[in-house]
């Protein structure tokens, strides 16, 4: 039983994965600094794990074990170089730092395999990431390249209007901005796009100004986290861009 | 902490010795000997044989990547494995991503494991106990081991206290640890 026992009913939580929020921070913290509520947690884990034995039902497919064993064969790993057996035949001090040498450089070879290990895992979670950037990278080339052929879909015969598709994601304070058919701007003179909170004034999020084809796009500009939107909005700002928007409002929308 | 060692067989320390010198064979045994363990929990939780699959690949598929994450000071091997698929299970069927990381999950169980009568004699008592609670105490443990529930979960599901889940859940997780230490 933990002597903290302000928390045992949540430790209980834990231990089962249950517990959320406040009060899984604050046992969390707790935990850092109480090794008798560690031991409690592995105590109520090995508890939790009993419960794994009631549900015994049907053995897996053996297809699972087949499917296993096939990914383990395509995944092969490094085998540690064997260690020669040591026979000390007398007590010679030449040879007890000779074992004690090899003894070190066994433990270094055991760490270097280990280390070797760790490298392929992480050499395996950055070709992942890489291949991820990558085509990050494409869907933002593609958005952006001069080239790209930009088909706004509408109904036929209908004069083509401005318009822009904002995406934002508020906890990531992420946005990515795509206008069509924009006016040419007069000299020295920029689109703005800005973010129009729930709460609290226009918050600039990208100057911009269209291509020949009327066609721009905004990607991640800066802004602060966990902002919610009421709506965007885009003006004609001077070349530099505003802290305030200038009124007409040339797009808004919610 | 206890001693898990089976009689007579290789023990779960050597197998797991095998799988970090790469020995796929050692990885077979391991996983003949607990592979209905972790599969029938996330079944159980899961209600989807083809996602239970996918989990019991999961955790062997780690062990074999990271055997360096268990070693003796982890505990019971069968219980830890145990733990791990039941998370993994809940993270799928909560669609959240994993909670802990299975380099910091320390199991302690009493019961030895490892072989297939001392598992079937704990299986016997876990179940025995299990039926010998109060329904009120056994389902609140129900909904928090095998449906991933909150304690506010089960409070608003059942009109219940909050305070009055919390103490359920542990008087009956308590109850399973006194069967084994009696």
């Amino acid at each position: 039983m933990s002597a903290h026992e302000q928390f045992a009913d949540d430790l209980t939580l834990y231990a089962l994965e249950v517990l959320q929020g406040d009060e899984r921070v604050a046992l969390e913290e707790h935990l850092e600094g109480c090794s008798s509520c560690r031991r409690e947690l592995e105590r109520l884990r090995g508890d939790v794990a009993l419960l794994a034995l009631s549900t015994a039902g049907p053995a897996p497919p053996q297809r699972a074990r087949q499917r296993l064993m096939t990914a383990i064969s395509n995944e092969p790993r490094s085998v540690p170089a064997s260690v020669p057996p040591v026979r000390a035949r007398r007590w010679n001090w030449g040879w007890v730092a000779a074992a004690a040498m090899f003894v070190i450089a066994a433990w270094f070879g055991i760490q270097s395999d280990r280390l070797a290990q760790r490298a392929a895992n992480l050499q395996n979670e950055l070709a992942s990431q890489q291949a991820e950037l990558q085509r990050t990278r494409d869907v933002v080339a593609t958005l952006t390249a001069p080239e790209a052929q930009v088909v706004t879909v509408a109904e036929p015969n209908t004069p083509p209007q401005p318009q822009g598709k904002a995406i934002y994601v508020r906890d990531r304070a992420s946005l990515v901005f795509i206008a069509s058919n924009l006016p040419a701007l007069p000299p020295q003179k920029a689109y703005e796009l800005w973010l129009i909170p729930t709460q609290g004034n226009p918050i600039p999020a990208g100057v911009f100004k269209p291509d020949a084809r009327g066609y721009a796009t905004v990607i991640h500009p800066s802004l602060p986290a966990g902002v919610e939107a009421k709506a965007f909005a885009v003006t004609v700002e001077p070349e530099a861009g505003s802290s305030t928007p200038t009124l007409p409002i040339e797009m808004l929308g919610s | 902490m206890l001693s898990l060692e089976p009689q007579g067989a290789e023990t779960d320390l050597a197998l797991v010795s095998g799988i970090r010198s790469g020995d796929e064979s050692a990885m077979a045994r391991l996983y003949d000997r607990y592979s209905a363990i972790v599969y029938s929990v996330a079944l159980r939780v899961l209600g989807d044989s083809g996602a239970a699959e996918d989990i019991l690949q999961d955790v062997f598929m780690q062990l074999w990547r990271k055997p360096g994450v268990f070693d003796s000071t982890r505990g019971n091997l069968a219980a830890w494995l145990a733990v791990i698929a039941r998370n993994r299970a809940i993270d799928k069927l909560r669609k959240r991503k994993p909670e802990s990381d299975i380099e910091d999950v320390v199991v302690s169980v009493q019961p030895d494991m490892a072989g297939a009568a001392e598992r079937s004699r704990a299986m016997e008592k876990v179940r025995k106990t299990l039926g010998g609670l109060p329904e009120s105490q056994r389902s609140a443990l129900e909904m928090a081991y095998f449906e991933g529930l909150t304690h506010t979960e089960i409070a608003a599901m059942t009109g219940e206290p909050l305070g009055t889940i919390k103490t359920r859940i542990r008087t009956a997780l308590l109850a399973l640890r006194k069967a084994f230490e009696g």
